[in-house]
């Protein structure tokens, strides 16, 4: 009896295998910042196809997405910033095309304490200054980032060495991707900054403008002057999408594997994701592009047009995604 | 005389202090995620899948899954650990190799979960080419697991006394007859509060998940087992793409929507509950060995 019983398993562990997995799937995986954007646009997708089609999406981050992506693991991947050089040879050497795409903006925030009656705005340069790999260990205080400041302690909260915003920062700010002083908090998960900045008096910390929009009853928004400008400018909504608000704001893109496109769920996925993305992105906290984005961004996918608009050589500060695809015609 | 009796007390004043502040601490943890929680769960939650909107959406792919995942690394697990255990106490010679695996064994439950993860992307997933599938997940928090089984199930075997395999060798009992009928159910009980202990551990595991490529969103589930026709029952959903628990509530605490961490809260509720479930089911079979043993 008991040994029917074991046959029996291995009989159906075998008819399982070879059955495999049936129906029609679309894998996504990439960043996490992305990830609430793709949710939402797959959730309605499903619900259009009527369940005919399923989609599945992960967060193994944007470095992490692209690893599997250029191994022709995944249909698309989720990235919070454009490819980079050693993520193109891997597609390449595994003859993985892609066409990029832009789906939304997200600005990153920079915030302080409720308390904090002293900071108006603040410049690229004054970041710097607080953020720089030198800053470690000597800027400490207020008063040293500008005169008028009082003589507080400067307590320093951002996202962790692996996010693709810290990454963004310390580009736009630093002037090198993941240069930046080490003597901060670190945090992975974004609601940790904000409670560090709204219980220290001293707090300044920077994440994704949503993190902000939830909480600001808790923390004061810094509008930020950019590089040889005279006005700062708050995260907003519009300041974003006009892409007034700058350095910090940056696209949000996902990557099609051209041989996918292949597929018509994959292609109408896509269709539908460029169609309704905007929208969607509002819905979850990110900011649509502007419609002549989405047009562009749809005509490329139609004809097909692979590669990176960045030339694959990773994010680039204070660009308008718009003006980029409209060049390439 | 008087010094040792302070002593006497003072230990134990310590030992209620010690006892009462992790009671607190739990009451506490479990008084704020019912706070939070309990209002949100419902029928639907149990029932929908994951969704932008945070009223919508449900756990049903999420508690699926980690009742799949549980099942196989039960299924892998509980066999292996037992009998690696059992042939290391009982056949297998004590020299230095033994000592040096024991030592390796003690080392392996204390690494870090993630290492693991990585050991099941490279093995199960890439070499094996299970895929980021189900199968691929309970084998990844098998392994996990396997040491803390080994060990437990080693000290409820050295706990048997030696006159009991004496008695039984006696009696012209072979080696597998003894360890079959007599050493194997007497620690029964030791080597079942040592797999709830580690299952308890692999449920609430993330980080090997998300490395192996566990998914995030994901609204339809594995394979049913059951089927109506012959065999009546399939294990294709082994196969099949899925996600858990943990990873729904990390995702959901990380969002910025208040209502989110308030589905997290939810779902930490039913992460308990299958949590107690299981162990309840153990003590069930722990008590029932218990009453067997009659020396």
């Amino acid at each position: 009896m008991k040994r029917m019983t074991l046959c029996f398993a291995l009989a159906t562990i075998v008819l399982g295998a070879v059955a495999g997995f049936a129906g029609t799937l679309i894998k996504v995986d990439g960043s996490s910042t992305v990830f609430p954007i793709t949710e939402a646009v797959a959730e309605e997708f499903q619900k259009a196809e009527r369940g005919r089609v399923n989609v599945t999406v992960g967060i193994s981050g944007t470095g992490g997405g692209f690893k599997k992506f250029c191994t022709g693991e995944t249909d698309i991947s989720d990235a919070s910033r454009p490819i980079k050089p050693s993520e193109v040879t891997l597609c390449a050497k595994n003859a993985v095309d892609y066409i990029e795409l832009p789906v939304a903006y997200d600005g990153i925030a920079v915030v302080v304490n409720k308390a904090n009656t002293w900071v108006d705005q603040l410049t690229v340069e004054e970041l710097k200054k607080m953020w720089a790999p030198e800053a470690t260990g000597k800027v400490m205080k207020w008063s040293q980032i500008r005169a008028s400041f009082p003589d507080k302690p400067l307590v320093l909260f951002g996202p962790g060495t692996d996010s693709g915003t810290f990454d963004y920062f310390t580009e736009a700010i630093n002037g090198k991707s993941m240069a930046s002083r080490t003597d901060f908090t670190p945090s992975e998960d974004d609601n940790v900054l904000v409670q560090g900045v709204a219980s220290e008096v001293g707090g300044l910390g920077y994440f994704g403008v949503a993190y902000y929009e939830e909480n600001q009853d808790k923390l004061k928004v810094v509008p930020i002057i950019p590089e040889g400008g005279a006005k700062g400018h708050e995260p907003t909504y519009d300041n974003i999408k006009n892409a007034v608000y700058q350095p910090l704001s940056r696209p949000l893109f996902i990557y099609v594997n051209k041989a996918s496109v292949k597929k018509p769920e994959v292609k109408r996925f896509i269709e539908f994701y460029l169609k309704n993305g905007g929208e969607l992105s509002k819905e979850v906290g990110y900011i649509a592009l502007p419609d002549l984005a989405y047009d562009l961004a749809a005509k490329r996918f139609a004809k097909g047009i692979t590669g990176s608009v960045f030339g694959g050589q990773g994010a680039q500060i204070g660009v308008k995604v718009e003006d980029l695809l409209a060049k390439e015609k | 005389m008087r010094t040792s009796r302070v002593a006497d007390r003072a230990f134990q004043v310590w030992g209620l202090v010690a006892t009462v502040s992790g009671l607190f601490v739990l009451g506490w943890l479990l008084y704020t995620v019912f706070a939070d929680g309990l209002q949100r769960l419902s029928w639907n939650f149990l029932v929908s899948f994951p969704s932008r909107k945070p009223e919508q959406a449900g756990i049903l792919s999420a508690w699926v899954g980690t009742v799949w995942l549980m099942a196989v690394t039960l299924a892998a697990a509980f066999p292996l650990g037992v009998a690696a255990g059992t042939y290391l106490e009982e056949y297998g010679k004590k020299n230095r190799l033994a000592g040096l695996i024991e030592m390796n064994i003690a080392n392996l439950a204390a690494v870090p979960s993630i290492i693991y993860g990585l050991l099941g992307l490279g093995l199960f997933v890439r070499v094996l080419h299970m895929g980021r599938s189900v199968l691929a997940g309970g084998l990844t928090l098998a392994i996990l697991v396997l040491p803390v089984i080994v060990m437990a199930t080693r000290e409820s075997l050295r706990a048997i006394p030696p006159s009991i395999r004496e008695a039984s060798l006696a009696l012209g009992a072979t080696k597998w007859q003894t360890v079959r009928h007599q050493i194997l159910p007497a620690a029964m009980p030791g080597i079942l509060t040592g797999t709830i202990l580690a299952m308890s551990r692999a449920i609430g595991e993330t980080a090997p998940l998300i490395t192996i490529g566990a998914l995030t969103y994901i609204a339809f589930l594995p394979a049913h087992p059951v089927m109506a026709e012959f065999p009546f029952l399939s294990l294709k959903g082994l196969f099949d793409p899925f996600t858990a628990l943990p990873i729904q509530v990390f995702n959901w605490v990380s969002r910025p929507q208040k209502a989110f961490s308030t589905n997290a809260a939810a779902g930490i509720i039913v992460l308990l509950a299958i949590v107690f479930f299981m162990n309840g089911v153990a003590i069930l079979i722990r008590n029932h060995y218990r009453k067997k043993i009659r020396w």
